[in-house]
């Protein structure tokens, strides 16, 4: 009974579970993006190579780094994946 | 107080190491209040200790120094205390007093080592770590844990033993044993910085940490992320800060586990890439060598180790009420255990060095330095490898876990001493990244250094959010690789298959020559027992018995033929 309860607490209709709104986070995420971006035009960079001074280094960095190192692990899962049991056969 | 037999005659550590002797004795609430009130004692009798030698004393011509209190090894004896404190909350439903005495144990030999001012000190606690964690990995008492346990030992064990081949040739090469800055010029240096490397996890030498610690019990993990690589850090801060060659160690370590984190599906396993990820940046501190650098890496240890213990408790948690920590298995958890996801996701902050979460304010001191010191492709390279921080553990561990696919499971939150412990942490990692004041106080040297200035603080946010960013475009065309059961081969393989392999192949082509060869073995022996046989047998003719009369005749020719030949 009591699990019963629990389950129908957990179970109440989320503001995510809507695809809309999950939508709104993406384009959430864009609009910080693209504000961050858009705060190396108005402030002064202080940094230590020149390179960091470019408009949105940081930004592509960190955008083009992480695709980079995503699609490199799915590039090493070619080689070294094998089934779960592996070692235990 | 000060001065006082309590702090001064006990080393620190004993107060842990001794008092757990005392758990098996204690039941219910009282063993719970006696297990948290040993790690405060222990801070306690830190805090009182004026920093100086103690304890020295001589042996065989050798100076001993079991107790050596610097702000180097108080900043390590103190963030090892916090830890076992909150990692004592986080373990209190655990009902056998085996694993709380081997946790205890364990916390106190690594708060010993840190202490040692001598190296044969240092190799007793070292294996003191050693050999008390490994019960907390076979505590979770599976076929797969023991063997998991059985490699962890062996490699652990196998570190101490290096460190104490290393330490006798340096007594050799300069008489002394201290335990101060070492180098690499010397073979006994060689040896030592080889023992602290496998124990830092370097590349190569790593892969018994994401073997071993996602075997261990829901709270022996936890145990665990603190204690064995930290010692190692401060190890090589105390032997080898300012030595080049780890910094390319170093920004390796922080890069090549990213890709293993990507793919990997049991998230424990995943925090251990990342943890050892972790390590690269402290590895580079140390490389760097200057004030800067070892600032850096000595606040970068004492925020890890709460960032770090705060992610590996969230995993815990969901393996206690869920029993999968497997990434295929879960997803939309934060609908049943909304505190652990929140726990979670400010250690996934912190750790991704998010402004105003502890990350932020110790990881960029190393940073900074990378940058001084003119080591351009590293300091890019780091930046890089920050990147990727937030990939596995800002965003992979807590999405995967607590949003995206919702996968039905439907539990309880964890259990109130576990959110205790989480929650604890949580405000460490928020207090750090605001206040970062206090715990510069008390790195190893004077700190001139303000994290939050507008270049940094923004460059930081450009570079987590557009990262962040990439992961939502990959997720939404599809491009980012899907959690899937699996086993990821790293350089375990060349032990737990190749060697075996090798073994069997040895075994089945050696196999018909060594029958050939027992076959001929077996037939000359024969021959050389019957020859033995034919002459000393029961009826050879040299075991025969003879009458004393023949002997009588044998005596009186040999008396004539030296007769004879006397008078020739």
């Amino acid at each position: 009974m009591e699990n019963e309860e629990s389950r129908v607490r957990t179970d109440r209709k989320r503001w995510l579970d809507d695809p809309a709104n999950v939508r709104k986070v993406y384009i959430g995420l864009w609009v910080i993006s693209l504000v961050l971006l858009a705060l190396d035009l108005v402030y002064e960079k202080h940094a230590h190579y020149p390179a960091e001074e470019l408009f949105g280094f940081y930004a592509f960095f960190g955008f083009l780094g992480f695709a980079g190192l995503v699609m490199g692990g799915k590039l090493l899962r070619r080689f070294v994946k094998r089934d779960e049991d592996y070692y235990d056969r | 107080m000060t001065g006082s037999p309590f702090v001064e005659m006990l080393p620190p550590g004993a107060i842990l190491v001794l008092g757990a002797l005392l758990i098996p004795l204690l039941r219910g609430r009282l063993r719970s209040a006696y297990m948290l009130l040993l790690p405060v004692l222990g801070l306690v009798q830190l805090l009182l200790l004026a920093p100086g030698e103690y304890l020295a004393f001589r042996i065989f011509d050798y100076d001993l120094t079991p107790v050596r209190a610097d702000r180097l090894s108080l900043l390590w004896g103190y963030i090892f205390h916090i830890a076992a404190f909150v990692m004592v909350i986080f373990a209190l439903r655990v009902k056998g007093a085996g694993e709380h005495v081997a946790a205890l144990t364990y916390a106190g030999a690594a708060v010993g080592a840190v202490f040692a001012g001598d190296l044969v000190t240092l190799f007793v606690f070292w294996e003191g770590t050693a050999i008390a964690s490994v019960f907390l990995i076979w505590a979770t008492r599976t076929e797969r844990a023991y063997h998991a346990g059985m490699r962890y030992l062996i490699i652990q064990v196998g570190s101490g033993v290096l460190l104490l081949a290393g330490a006798l040739v340096r007594v050799w090469e300069t008489g002394s044993l201290d335990f101060d800055f070492i180098g690499l010029d010397g073979a006994g240096g060689l040896l030592i910085f080889l023992a602290f490397g496998i124990k830092a996890a370097f590349p190569l030498l790593h892969n018994w940490l994401q073997d071993a610690y996602p075997e261990a019990t829901v709270s022996g993990t936890v145990w665990l992320s603190a204690f064995t690589t930290k010692l190692a850090i401060y190890a090589l801060a105390r032997g080898f800060p300012g030595t080049e060659i780890l910094i390319p160690i170093g920004t390796l370590m922080t890069l090549f586990p990213i890709f293993f984190a990507v793919i990997e599906n049991d998230f424990r396993r995943v925090l251990a890439y990342s943890l050892n990820n972790q390590l690269g940046f402290m590895v580079v501190g140390i490389g760097v060598g200057t004030e800067l650098a070892l600032n850096g890496t000595a606040s970068h240890a004492f925020a890890h180790i709460i960032y770090k213990a705060l992610l590996f408790m969230s995993m815990g948690a969901v393996l206690y009420r869920t029993g999968t920590i497997k990434g295929s298995d879960l997803g939309g958890l934060y609908k049943s255990m909304p505190w652990t996801a929140t726990f979670c996701v400010v250690g996934a902050a912190s750790i991704s060095a998010f402004p105003l979460f502890s990350g932020f304010v110790s990881k960029s001191l190393i940073l900074t330095a990378t940058a001084e010191n003119h080591y351009t492709l590293y300091y890019f390279l780091l930046i890089l490898a920050s990147a990727g921080v937030m990939e596995h553990s800002g965003i992979k561990i807590p999405f995967f876990t607590f949003f995206g696919h919702d996968s039905g499971i439907r539990v309880k939150e964890a259990p109130r001493n576990m959110l205790v412990a989480m929650g604890i942490l949580a405000l460490l990692c928020i207090g750090i990244g605001v206040y970062p004041q206090p715990l510069y106080d008390i790195l190893p040297f004077p700190v001139d250094y303000e994290p939050y200035t507008m270049t940094h603080v923004v460059t930081q946010l450009q570079l987590l959010v557009w990262a962040a960013l990439a992961f939502a475009v990959l997720k939404r065309y599809s491009l980012y690789p899907a959690e899937l059961p699996s086993t990821n081969l790293s350089t375990d393989w060349v032990y737990r298959k190749l060697f075996p392999a090798g073994w069997g192949y040895a075994v089945r082509v050696g196999g018909g020559a060594w029958t050939q060869f027992k076959g001929r073995a077996t037939r000359r022996t024969v021959g050389f027992l019957e020859t033995l046989h034919r002459y000393h047998g029961p009826r050879g003719i040299l075991a025969r018995t003879w009458p004393a009369g023949s002997m009588t005749l044998w005596v009186a020719i040999l008396l004539l033929v030296v007769l004879v030949v006397f008078y020739l």
